[in-house]
C-alpha cells in the first residue's frame, strides 16, 4: 500500500522539510537523509541562490514539491502563469508526485496567503475536484492534498471535514497528503474525534503523511510548526500507519527552527512506530 | 450561500485592517459590525466567538504581510520610522493586495503607489523613493533569470558597431540621488547576525547610523545591482558608464550607444576607445551580457555585418 499510484509507486521513508538554516550543514555536511519537502513556491523564480542551492540538492537527495498557494478550493480558476511555474519545477525536481492544500486563500485575483478553511459543501466538494484534476493534468504528476490545521467552520457546511475530504478525493480521484498533527489541532479546535477522522479516510489514497508540532493557547492550538511533536500527534500517526502501511513520512518544522540535527532525530522518531507496526489489512 | 460569495465575503473581513493594538476592529466591511458580519458566515463554539475566529484569520493576513513588507524593505522602514512605515504599508495593501501566488512580489507596485501618494515620504521624498527603487532592485537583482552568458565565440563574424548586447534580465540600473546603497548597509549590518537580547541596542545604533547617512547631502550615483556567485552586490558607476549600459539595455547598438553615452562627457575623446573596451571588459567578466537568441526581436539580436 505504501507504494501506490498517488505516490507515483515510491517508497520513500522519513523526510524533512528543506530549510534556508539548515542549507550550509546539508551542503557541507550531506547527512543521510531519505528525501527532502521543498516548498514549491520558493524555487519558482527565474534564477539565483534558491535554485542554485536547489540544484546542488537535488545531485544528492530525492526531493518532493509541496505548494503553498495554489489554492485548490478557491472559486477562481487556477492562475496560468502559476501553473506554467510550476510545471516547469516539476521537471527540474522530477518530483514523483506533488501536494498542496485542500484550502482556499485568493479571490478574484487577490491572495491573503493564508491556508483558509473549505466550507464542507458538495458545491465546493464539485469545484475543489475540478481544479485538482485541472492542475493534475497540466503538470503531469500526481497531485495529492492535505488536510489544514482550522480555526473556524461555516454555517454553511452539508458534513464534517473528513466526509468532505473523502467527497473531493473521490470526485478528483487523487491521493492525500494526510498531515496528522492538522487533524489533531483541528479535532481540538472544533471539538470532534481525531481517530473518528483517520480510520475514515480512505487509506488507499494516502500518498505521504505530514507530521508536526504546534502551539496551545488558552482557547484554541495554531498550528505552528515550532515544536517536536507530542505524543498524542504520534498516536494518530501510529493509527495512519496502521492503515495505510509504511508511507512516505515527513517532519514540517517552519518556526524556530533548531539545528538540522534536533529536527532530523525529530522526524526518525516515526521509525520507532514504524517497526512496530503492522499494517492492518481491509480497515 | 454560493462557495464564490462566500469566499469573498470572508476574504473582505480577513483582509479588513487591524486596529493600533493589532486587533480586528469592531467595524466589519462596509461599516457593518464586525460581530455581526463574522457571525453571519462563522460558527462559534463554547470557547470563541463568530468574531475571535475570525480574528484569529485577520490578525494571521495582516501579521504576514507586515512581516514580509518589513523584510523587504528595512531601509525605507529605518527612514520612515517604524510606525509610519506600518501605517504606509496598510495603506499600500489595503489599495493593492497581494496579486501574486508568491509574497516575493507582495511591494512590486511599491513605487508606482507611492508616486500617487507621495505624502506618505514627507519631507524624506527624495530619499525614500531612492530607497524603494534600490530595495526593490535588490529582490530583483536577487533572483531574477539569467541568461547563458555571452562567449567570445558568439562575438565572431559580428560588425562591433551594430552589434546589440542584450543585458542579464537581473541586473539591475539605477540612477538614485543619495548615496542609498550606504545607508541600505548600514541597515543590514544590524540585521545581520542580531540575537534576540541584542534586538534593542542594534535598533538604537540603526537608527543613528540612518540618521547619519539620511543627513548627508543629495549626491547624484549611477548603480548597478547584481550579483556575483549568487550574492547580491552594488557597484557605483560613472555617468558614461551607466548610460552606455542604459541605451544597451534599450536595444540600441554599441555604436548608437558609444555615441550618445559620451555626450557633453569631459572625458577626453583620444582616452574613450580604451575607457569602453576597459568597460566592456569588466562587463564582460562579470557576466553581464546574455548570449544571443537566434531569430529573436527587439533587443535580442545581433546584426549580422562585415568582418
Amino acid at each position: 500500500m505504501p507504494a501506490n499510484r498517488f505516490n507515483n509507486f515510491t517508497n520513500y521513508g522519513i523526510g524533512i522539510g528543506l530549510r534556508a538554516p539548515h542549507y550550509d550543514h546539508i551542503l557541507s555536511r550531506k547527512p543521510v537523509v531519505d528525501w527532502f519537502e521543498i516548498i514549491s513556491e520558493n524555487f519558482m523564480i527565474g534564477g539565483g541562490r534558491p535554485l542554485h542551492i536547489l540544484d546542488q540538492i537535488l545531485e544528492q537527495y530525492r526531493v518532493v514539491q509541496h505548494g503553498v498557494s495554489m489554492y485548490f478550493g478557491s472559486a477562481g480558476r487556477p492562475d496560468r502563469e502559476h501553473l506554467r511555474r510550476l510545471k516547469d519545477l516539476v521537471k527540474r525536481t522530477k518530483t514523483p508526485w506533488l501536494s498542496d492544500h485542500l484550502c482556499w486563500g485568493s479571490v478574484d485575483g487577490r491572495y491573503t496567503h493564508d491556508l483558509l478553511p473549505m466550507p464542507y459543501t458538495f458545491e465546493a466538494a464539485r469545484i475543489t475536484a475540478r481544479k485538482i484534476r485541472e492542475v493534475r493534468d497540466f503538470v503531469e504528476v500526481p497531485v495529492a492534498v492535505e488536510n489544514v490545521s482550522s480555526y473556524a467552520e461555516y454555517h454553511v457546511s452539508e458534513m464534517t471535514e473528513w466526509e468532505f475530504l473523502n467527497e473531493v478525493v473521490e470526485r478528483a480521484d487523487c491521493g492525500i497528503l494526510l498531515d496528522v498533527n492538522n487533524i489533531y489541532v483541528s479535532s481540538r479546535n472544533h471539538d470532534f474525534d481525531a481517530l473518528t477522522y483517520i480510520n475514515s479516510v480512505p487509506a488507499d489514497r494516502i500518498a505521504q503523511i505530514h507530521i508536526a508540532g504546534h502551539s496551545k493557547f488558552q482557547k484554541y492550538i495554531l498550528d505552528t510548526h515550532d515544536h517536536p511533536v507530542i505524543d498524542p500527534v504520534w498516536k494518530l500517526y501510529e493509527r495512519a500507519i496502521q492503515r495505510a502501511g509504511h508511507t512516505a513520512t515527513l517532519l514540517e518544522w517552519d518556526d524556530s527552527i533548531p539545528s538540522f540535527q534536533e529536527v532530523h532525530d525529530e522526524a526518525l522518531k516515526a521509525n520507532l512506530f514504524l517497526a512496530e507496526t503492522q499494517l492492518e489489512v481491509a480497515v | 450561500m454560493r462557495l464564490a460569495s462566500l469566499q469573498k465575503a470572508v476574504a473582505r473581513a480577513v483582509m479588513q485592517p487591524l486596529t493600533r493594538n493589532e486587533r480586528t476592529g469592531a467595524l466589519g466591511p462596509g461599516g457593518e459590525s464586525m460581530s455581526r458580519y463574522a457571525a453571519r458566515y462563522i460558527k462559534p463554539n463554547d470557547r470563541l466567538t463568530s468574531f475571535e475566529r475570525l480574528e484569529i484569520y485577520n490578525r494571521q493576513y495582516w501579521f504576514r504581510v507586515f512581516g514580509a513588507m518589513a523584510e523587504d524593505f528595512p531601509g525605507l522602514r529605518a527612514i520612515l520610522g517604524e510606525r509610519r512605515f506600518d501605517d504606509m504599508c496598510r495603506a499600500y495593501l489595503m489599495e493593492c493586495p497581494s496579486q501574486s501566488f508568491t509574497l516575493r512580489n507582495l511591494g512590486a507596485r511599491l513605487e508606482a503607489w507611492l508616486r500617487r501618494n507621495p505624502s506618505w515620504l514627507r519631507g524624506k521624498k527624495v530619499l525614500a523613493f531612492d530607497m524603494v527603487r534600490l530595495e526593490w532592485a535588490d529582490i530583483e537583482a536577487f533572483d531574477g533569470k539569467a541568461e547563458p552568458v555571452l562567449r567570445v565565440e558568439d562575438l565572431h563574424g559580428v560588425s562591433a558597431s551594430k552589434l546589440r548586447l542584450r543585458v542579464q534580465p537581473y541586473v539591475q540600473l539605477l540612477e538614485l540621488h543619495y548615496p542609498v546603497d550606504d545607508l541600505v548597509l548600514e541597515v543590514r549590518k544590524d540585521d545581520q547576525g542580531a540575537d534576540f537580547a541584542s534586538n534593542a541596542i542594534a535598533e538604537r545604533r540603526k537608527h543613528v547610523r540612518v540618521r547619519a547617512v539620511g543627513a548627508l547631502q543629495p549626491k547624484e550615483i549611477f548603480l548597478v545591482v547584481h550579483r556575483i556567485d549568487y550574492s547580491v552586490y552594488f557597484r557605483r558607476l560613472k555617468h558614461e558608464e551607466y548610460t552606455l549600459l542604459r541605451i544597451l539595455r534599450a536595444g540600441k547598438s554599441i555604436g548608437q550607444a558609444i555615441g550618445l553615452a559620451f555626450r557633453g562627457s569631459s572625458l577626453p575623446e583620444s582616452n574613450r576607445g580604451g575607457y569602453v573596451q576597459r568597460c566592456f571588459e569588466t562587463w564582460a567578466a562579470l557576466g553581464w551580457f546574455c548570449q544571443p537568441s537566434v531569430g529573436s526581436t527587439g533587443n535580442l539580436k545581433i546584426e549580422k555585418g562585415k568582418v
